[in-house]
């Protein structure tokens, strides 16, 4: 049984079938990928598993609850936590308050009426923002205004605020997407090392074959909304199938 | 100190010394002399200075923080007032159960609107709130006159079947608000040389509300909760995929901010004790909105400067007339000295509207800060001037 368990995912948009029978398990401790060419379903399937997007049958088990129907905030709270495609921050507060947010939604839940409290007095919760902030290598900067940052370090700064709520899965969606080769090479580095030092389970939604083969350890192909193949990364490169998906009629 | 920084404790102080030493400060030009128009240290426009500052520090936590922009506020200041007026017609002439009440029907009355209109954000909840103000306008004016009193207003009356307190006074005039005996509008006056200082009680009494409601509010926007309340309004959809409820965290702030307002209504009819529905009005609402904007929204002074500002201009601008202005201009040659009164003449008196909205038109355009960022840029310059060689701190959040 997987950390995350899809099953018989249908979605549609007016005439479009978006997601057709979409089985998919997430084991714990891997990386899997989710590839495949443009409108094959990648982003739909995301959304559902967010809790974004409510799928017309189907059910998605995590960790042996039902997602379905629940708010994002829910879903958050039970360890999924989301990176997105243009990285999601608070732009307006400071870094430091940025990952000390999230610090509070782990430890007080998706509400609480703390008004009195002073922030200045959270020693733990800051101990936790410092910590997080010096594994991402952002300690010098957490007094920015965190729209004043650059791209990649707003990257990482969305990343550090997903790390330090630990989530049971975390959901990258195209984490290099328009990124210099530099840039894409140092996402690579720090989530192969969030693998390996922290032990989360990770789901990648990327375009990029470098970084999907760099990084993960099962691989699904959607195309037109169903799964074609789920393999390893080995078996997956040169799999005929997957070749036709992506160029089309196989050219003999 | 009492859980703020040392900067925001120091803030405060300011704020007590300046309220405390308010009848001097407003008044510093000598009883009639020329001048003596401008003083502002009368006790009914210092009790508005106040009473409009608390107004403004609580919509400023709602607007400020998490940048939802009600219209409809006045509507929870007009209920605040009805419930202080019905306690001095039914318990007592002390004012503090009539400003618990009014505190406590406004924080329902704003539970119940915010529950609906919190449903939508931006523009749509806007147009929510002043539909219930607007609403609660019309009701207060004509349905429900057995409770508001209607076109008149809700008054007291020399038979008002009070519990504690006789109806009437030995004389057979209608009992005042005070504080345990402490009328609201008696007033020490001191006379230093030819300057005239006033102290009213009533004054004294909202002004300390006000200290109490400004540190509230520093103890707010410095906590966990304030900066959840910041994190709504710069991005929603992080703060839901950090597992945080937005809607709670918007409900308390707008009840909070509800409250404030019925505290400051509560206080309006403790100073004179009469409520009429124009309290409710939508320009009353609008008025709020001015105050804060003009002040700094989502600074902790701001707000305050800002009402100020509105009730120094509307108050004294206004009594400009044609006569004095004349006056001024007295020593200029007839001819121009008639052209320059013309000229500004629309500016002054009861064209007071047209030099607040041409103020607010360059704060808003030079100065999105409000009146706050104008000082900070001012401070600014005076600071490169004194050490190119401290550090640069771009990054640090309005004060």
């Amino acid at each position: 049984m997987g950390l995350l368990e899809v099953k018989g995912i249908n979605k549609r948009f007016g005439g479009l079938q978006a997601l057709g029978d979409v089985n998919l398990s997430i084991e714990e401790n891997t990386t899997h990928a989710i590839i495949g060419p443009n409108g094959a379903g990648k982003s739909t399937l995301l959304n559902v598993l967010v809790g974004k997007l409510i799928p017309d049958s189907g059910s998605v088990m995590f960790d042996g609850q039902s997602v379905l129907g629940r708010k994002p905030h829910e879903i958050n709270q039970m360890g999924i936590s989301r990176v997105f495609q243009t990285p999601e921050i608070f732009s307006d507060l400071s870094v430091f308050e940025n990952v000390m947010i999230p610090c509070f939604a782990k430890r007080d839940g998706a509400f609480r009426m703390h008004a009195i409290e002073s922030i200045f007095a959270e020693r733990g919760i800051q101990e936790q923002a410092d910590a997080i902030l010096a594994d991402v290598n952002m300690l010098e900067k957490k007094d920015m205004l965190a729209s004043s940052l650059s791209r990649g370090d707003k990257r990482r700064l969305e990343m550090a605020m997903c790390l330090v709520q630990d989530p049971k899965l975390l959901l990258l969606d195209e984490p290099t997407a328009g990124m210099a080769r530099a840039d894409t090479e140092n996402t690579i580095n720090l989530l192969k090392e969030i693998r390996t030092k922290r032990g989360i389970t990770m789901a990648i939604i990327e375009h990029d074959m470098n970084v999907v083969f760099s990084l993960a350890e099962r691989i699904t192909v959607l195309a037109q909304g169903t799964p074609l193949v789920e393999d390893t990364p080995d078996n997956i490169k040169g799999h005929p199938k997957v070749r036709e998906a992506y160029l089309g009629e196989a050219q003999v | 100190m009492l859980g703020l920084e040392m900067k925001d404790f120091r803030l405060l102080l300011i704020v007590i010394g300046l309220t405390m030493l308010a009848p001097f400060i407003l008044n510093p030009f000598p009883e009639g002399s020329e001048m003596a128009q401008f003083n502002a240290g009368y006790p009914d426009l210092m009790q508005r200075f106040v009473i409009f500052g608390i107004f403004a520090i609580g919509f400023n936590i709602l607007f400020g923080l998490t940048g939802y922009l009600s219209f409809g506020h006045a509507a929870f200041l007009g209920a605040g007032s009805y419930g202080a007026v019905w306690m001095f017609k039914l318990l007592s002439m002390n004012v503090l159960p009539a400003i618990a009440i009014s505190v406590v029907i406004a924080g329902l009355f704003s539970l119940l609107i915010g529950f609906i209109s919190l449903r939508r954000s931006g523009i749509y909840f806007s147009i929510l709130t002043l539909a219930f103000a607007q609403m609660s306008f019309a009701l207060a004016y004509s349905v429900l006159t057995p409770i508001t009193g209607g076109e008149t207003g809700l008054q007291l009356a020399l038979d008002d079947p009070r519990i504690f307190g006789a109806s009437q006074t030995a004389t057979g005039n209608i009992p005042v608000p005070s504080l345990f005996g402490l009328e609201m509008r008696s007033s020490y006056e001191l006379e230093l040389g030819s300057w005239l200082f006033t102290f009213n009680a009533g004054y004294y009494l909202a002004a300390v509300f006000m200290i109490i409601a400004f540190y509230m509010s520093i103890r707010i926007f410095r906590s966990p909760f304030g900066m959840m309340l910041r994190a709504i309004k710069s991005n929603q959809t992080r703060m839901s995929y950090t597992g945080l409820n937005a809607r709670p965290y918007t409900l308390a702030a707008f009840v909070i901010s509800g409250m404030y307002a019925g505290l400051a209504g509560g206080l309006m009819a403790s100073m004179d004790p009469l409520a009429g529905a124009e309290r409710m009005q939508w320009t009353a609402s609008g008025e709020v909105v001015l105050m804060t904007i003009l002040g700094g929204a989502g600074t902790l002074i701001g707000p305050v400067l800002g009402a100020g500002m509105i009730k120094y201009f509307e108050n004294i601008f206004s009594k400009i007339n044609e006569t004095i202005l004349h006056g001024w201009f007295a020593f200029l040659p007839d001819g121009l000295e008639n052209f320059v009164v013309a000229m500004v003449y629309p500016f002054i008196g009861k064209g007071w509207h047209l030099t607040l909205g041409i103020v607010f038109m360059l704060v808003v355009i030079f100065l999105p800060g409000g009146l706050v960022q104008g000082g900070q840029k001012i401070a600014g310059l005076f600071r490169r001037k004194k050490a190119e060689d401290t550090k640069p701190n771009a990054t640090e959040p309005a004060e």
